[in-house]
């Protein structure tokens, strides 16, 4: 072992990784499996049964007092105070030229409390910037990442599974959570993902996280069940067309160009001004430079972020992400591209260093769950 | 893992055996391992020369692309057919039914020089 590797983060679950025969991979400073055997059947098997993912990394704090509400309201693209206890909604957080700090997820728990959940590379960075937007006596924020532990079940068969030991959780809708009790500790379970299945992600205390996984593991129907790594995490997100910070986000991209409108509340006249408001409703009225587009590719070979977008051998766009989609079994990828030239079926070259692919644009996402 | 002991090895993960002057060449489980699941593989085609240390295709995973070398030079004899339509034989069978390429070998004296099974493996760590 090396040195970087002993000063990794380890999940509380690290040890049922590597007794599983995970690849740990340094992802974001922390020891995350990257496969345990197939990325592809990894894939495959969330698209068909259930997938258990670690997601401990990713960042969890809590938000207490009366102020609570208008301090993330202020820090999100989407309105967040008027949130209904027991929901969660998707935003992205702006920084002052409507480009993207990182994109997260806020619960709320109660009237003066809420949860956010954010990309393990951008927590630090968050916790400052919600400490600087004003955290005070009317609203602290705590830092629960490193005492609590993050699950994710993704999959067709996931409601029916969890339906064996909980009626309360198949009953959720989408975006909404409840708490449950595990072994006497409560478990807040969000019917959300970042697959394009249905599922659940359950935020546990960290001492709880093996157990609750060796109880998945032994209930009924739990042969459909098999652990998923990073590298399926990303292949899945990628065919739902669900951006990453890093590659579709990013502080010097326009957050709007990303195309997910239900993301921004800028018309909403009781809204009190947030983070990137004017730049944002600027984006939306007279539209961003380029667009994210979804890219359809003639072959088996994968377009990988960076690299470029030709048309009729002018550049006009460049890659985010790509891969050969195990579900469709043909090459996909998702380009920001030149706004005029987005429409549906225009055709493109992207060129790898090694070849240049024929691809034409498509809309978004790829793949959408039946 | 095992590293079979009747052939040799290069830094760059390629395994190559050598019979009479025909030269067989895949990668190493090291390599695959580090690529994961393979998706596109695209060798040279037969009939074509490489010199010593030329590039003779590339494999793409789910994650990466990756030239493959040669470490000697020659005539390429064959590419492996099955690789076109099941990729994945690189993950499943490296070291057999996954190989990549055979080359009649213009000069083999280089052959001795490659890494030996446990010359490889120590390389690991």
């Amino acid at each position: 072992m090396t040195a970087t590797e002993t000063t990794l983060h380890k999940t509380p679950m690290h040890e049922w990784h590597v007794a599983a025969g995970a690849k740990m991979v340094d992802f974001a400073g922390w020891s995350m499996p990257l496969l345990y055997d197939s990325i592809i059947e990894e894939h495959k098997n969330v698209r068909t049964n259930v997938g258990m993912f670690d997601v401990s990394h990713m960042g969890r704090f809590r938000f207490e007092g009366a102020d609570a509400g208008a301090l993330l309201d202020r820090c999100c693209s989407r309105r967040v105070d008027n949130t209904p206890i027991g929901a969660a909604r998707y935003g992205i957080v702006c920084n002052e030229q409507g480009g993207a700090l990182d994109d997260v997820l806020i619960y709320r728990i109660a009237d003066e409390e809420f949860f956010a959940v954010v990309n393990a590379s951008n927590r630090e960075k968050l916790f400052d910037h919600f400490n600087a937007v004003g955290a005070n006596d009317r609203c602290t924020i705590k830092d629960e990442t490193f005492d609590t532990a993050m699950v994710a079940l993704q999959g067709p068969k996931a409601m029916e599974l969890i339906s064996n030991f909980s009626s309360q959780v198949p009953a959720l809708k989408r975006f909404r959570f409840t708490m449950v009790d595990v072994f006497g500790a409560q478990v807040m379970v969000s019917r959300t993902g970042y697959t394009g299945e249905d599922g659940v992600e359950a935020i546990l205390p960290a001492s709880l996280a093996t157990s609750a996984a060796e109880l998945l593991s032994a209930m009924p129907g739990a042969d459909m069940i098999k652990p998923a790594g990073l590298g399926a995490r990303d292949t899945l997100r990628l065919e739902s067309a669900m951006p990453l910070y890093g590659h579709e986000l990013g502080e010097e991209i326009p957050a709007f160009a990303v195309g997910m409108p239900f993301a921004f509340t800028l018309g909403d006249d009781e809204r009190k001004p947030f983070i990137g408001d004017v730049a944002l409703r600027e984006q939306k009225a007279n539209g961003t430079p380029r667009k994210l587009v979804g890219l359809n590719i003639e072959g088996r070979r994968a377009a990988r972020q960076g690299m470029t977008v030709t048309s009729n051998g002018a550049e006009v766009g460049v890659i985010t992400s790509g891969c050969l989609s195990p579900t469709l079994d043909r090459s996909i990828a998702m380009a920001y591209i030149d706004a005029a030239l987005c429409e549906e079926g225009t055709p493109f070259e992207v060129e790898t260093g090694r070849a240049t692919l024929n691809a034409t644009a498509q809309a978004l996402p790829f793949y959408k769950s039946s | 893992m095992t590293t079979p002991d009747d052939r040799r090895y290069t830094e760059s993960h390629e395994w190559i055996k050598l019979d009479g002057e025909l030269l067989t060449l895949g990668l190493t489980q090291v390599a695959v391992d580090e690529l994961t699941d393979i998706t596109y593989v695209e060798m040279k085609t037969a009939g074509e020369t490489v010199g010593p240390g030329d590039s003779i295709g590339e494999v793409e995973s789910v994650k990466a692309a990756s030239d493959v070398y040669s470490p000697l030079g020659g005539k390429i004899f064959e590419v492996n057919a099955q690789l076109a339509d099941d990729p994945s034989l690189l993950n499943t069978d490296p070291y057999g039914e996954g190989w990549l390429i055979k080359i009649k070998v213009a000069d083999s004296s280089g052959f001795d020089d490659l890494l030996d099974a446990s010359a490889y493996q120590s390389l690991q760590g």
